[in-house]
């Protein structure tokens, strides 16, 4: 579904990415796991089309999508849940899946995916008037999910879910995680926590400073001596 | 008594205009963070088109206003295509810089094409009649302008609050990248807001034609400060600032002039600026956040 080929990223004269290549195929659930500054982010964004990369080039679905303005990507079916969540402060939380929806027009479909997510995530039903600064870390990593689905998008692309959240909602969050790709949606999760990352995940990619250092399915790696000590905590 | 409600009434009328151009500056300012120092010309421009519409097409002074509205929607999406888009990623004071040359080039370039001469806005345009209720003179002047404006702003409270354009408007102020990731344009959406700002303006042109009677290319100079100081009183980028803002800065300016001196009304106004910027820099409405990283 998603072919990564090659990619040289560059943030001014800094090389965030060196010829990396990653492949997410339809139905799974695909996480890259890496240090901090590794170029998480930066590959999210680069399939995002926020940033573009000099060499290489990102296939969806086979066409390339390399050069595509970033909102005509949604529009094809890729969302992504940013890190650090996102979610429009000053706007409330209907307001903000409304915004999830921004690019589609059938009316019943939005009102009926809205429903999912409120029933998903009955908190956000309850406080669907607040605005999303007023929530909590975990309220709003529910929110910037919810919001992500409004598009309906075939792929989800996830930045640290887990990011500050207590242990117990993180275990929620990937609960989550593993429900949504169960209907249907492909992901690619990136992570800190390797961990539970790799607990749900079908394929894991290892990134450091720009290069995959490491891939196999998410049992190889969760086994690997490397791995364990690099990011298991032994 | 009677005395403080004319001037209060006075004040309403001219606070009400420097509120619909505040709210052009926090659009934009809220948008692209960039003050458009262009706007009071872009008013100025609007003005001109009331007057020609009024004069030259004989329209009623609403559609003459509409007009208005139109051709300066235009050229504030023109302004923001040709000057400003290229420096979007540039430096805050490129951008800034250029605002004053666009800002120069409208006025100068008025007065080339015009001429300098003041232009008087025809009478029978706005038949002015006066009433007496209890003692104070409200002109059907004041009424028009109040309550056009009020109309305009409830208009526009409509589009920010209810509509999806306008909710997308608050999402890309608020967060761009964010927004993008929602499918939204940032172009399309930075445009609607020139459009949106500009046709405020030019509708407060049309209302400072009505209300001083003449118009001049370097009209804007004046109205587009104070109301760029409302617009920071209130709290930059804050479109509730922009309105109350607007209206205490007319209201505080008449009572300078009714009871003080009006030659130091335009002092009051700098003078405010600079306490704003010394006690609150975040103005009436704004709260203290920090740039986050």
């Amino acid at each position: 579904m998603l072919q990564v080929k090659e990619i040289d990223v560059y943030y001014g004269a800094i090389h965030a990415l060196k010829k990396m290549s990653i492949h997410v195929e339809q139905g799974t659930i695909v996480t890259l796991i890496g240090a901090n500054g590794a170029g998480k982010t930066t590959t999210l964004k680069t399939i995002s089309g926020l940033l573009r990369p000099r060499n290489g080039s990102v296939l969806f679905k086979d066409a390339d999508i390399s050069k595509v303005a970033p909102e005509k990507i949604v529009s094809l079916g890729i969302s992504q849940v940013p890190e650090g969540r996102r979610v429009f402060q000053s706007m409330s939380v209907f307001e903000n899946l409304e915004m999830g929806a921004y690019l589609r027009k059938d009316k019943k479909g939005i009102s009926q995916d809205m429903e999912n997510v409120f029933v998903r995530f009955p908190r956000l039903k309850e406080r669907y008037k607040q605005m999303a600064g007023t929530l909590s870390g975990g309220e709003q990593q529910m929110l910037a999910i919810g919001r992500a689905l409004m598009a309906r998008p075939e792929l989800l692309l996830m930045d640290e879910p887990s990011m500050g959240l207590a242990p117990l909602l993180v275990k929620e969050i990937f609960a989550i995680i593993k429900d949504i790709n169960d209907r249907g949606t492909t992901i690619l999760l990136v992570e800190q926590n390797a961990n539970m990352a790799l607990s749900i995940a079908d394929k894991a990619y290892v990134i450091e400073t720009g290069e995959i250092v490491l891939q196999g399915s998410a049992q190889q790696l969760l086994t690997s001596e490397e791995v364990k000590k690099a990011y298991l905590g032994g | 008594m009677q005395e403080f409600i004319q001037q209060l009434i006075n004040g309403l009328s001219l606070g009400a205009i420097y509120a619909l151009i505040a709210l052009g500056y926090t659009m934009v300012y809220g948008i692209i963070k960039l003050i458009n120092f262009a706007h009071g010309d872009i008013m100025m421009v609007g003005a001109y088109v009331g007057f020609f519409s009024l004069s030259v097409l004989d329209s009623n002074i609403l559609v003459a206003m509409i007009y208005a509205m139109l051709a300066c929607s235009i050229l504030g999406v023109l302004i923001e295509k040709i000057a400003y888009k290229p420096l979007r990623y540039s430096t805050r004071i490129a951008a800034l810089i250029t605002a004053i040359g666009v800002s120069l080039f409208l006025e100068y370039f008025t007065l080339f094409l015009l001429g300098p001469a003041q232009r008087v806005f025809p009478d029978t345009a706005f038949p002015v009649n006066n009433y007496n209720i209890i003692g104070v003179s409200v002109s059907n002047k004041d009424i028009f302008v109040i309550v056009s404006a009020v109309i305009l702003m409830l208009i526009l409270q409509y589009i920010i609050r209810m509509t999806k354009t306008g909710k997308a408007m608050r999402a890309v102020s608020e967060d761009k990248d964010a927004a993008v990731l929602m499918g939204i344009s940032v172009d399309k959406t930075v445009s609607i807001t020139f459009a949106i700002g500009s046709s405020l303006a030019a509708a407060a042109g049309v209302m400072i034609g009505v209300y001083y009677n003449t118009v001049n290319p370097l009209m804007g100079i004046v109205p587009g400060i104070k109301a760029f100081v409302a617009a920071v009183l209130g709290g930059i980028g804050l479109v509730p600032g922009a309105m109350v803002g607007g209206f205490l800065m007319g209201i505080l300016e008449t009572m300078v002039s009714g009871y003080g001196n009006s030659l130091y009304r335009d002092a009051v106004a700098y003078g405010v600026l600079i306490l704003i910027l010394i006690i609150k820099p975040t103005g009436l409405f704004g709260k203290n956040t920090g740039d986050k990283v």
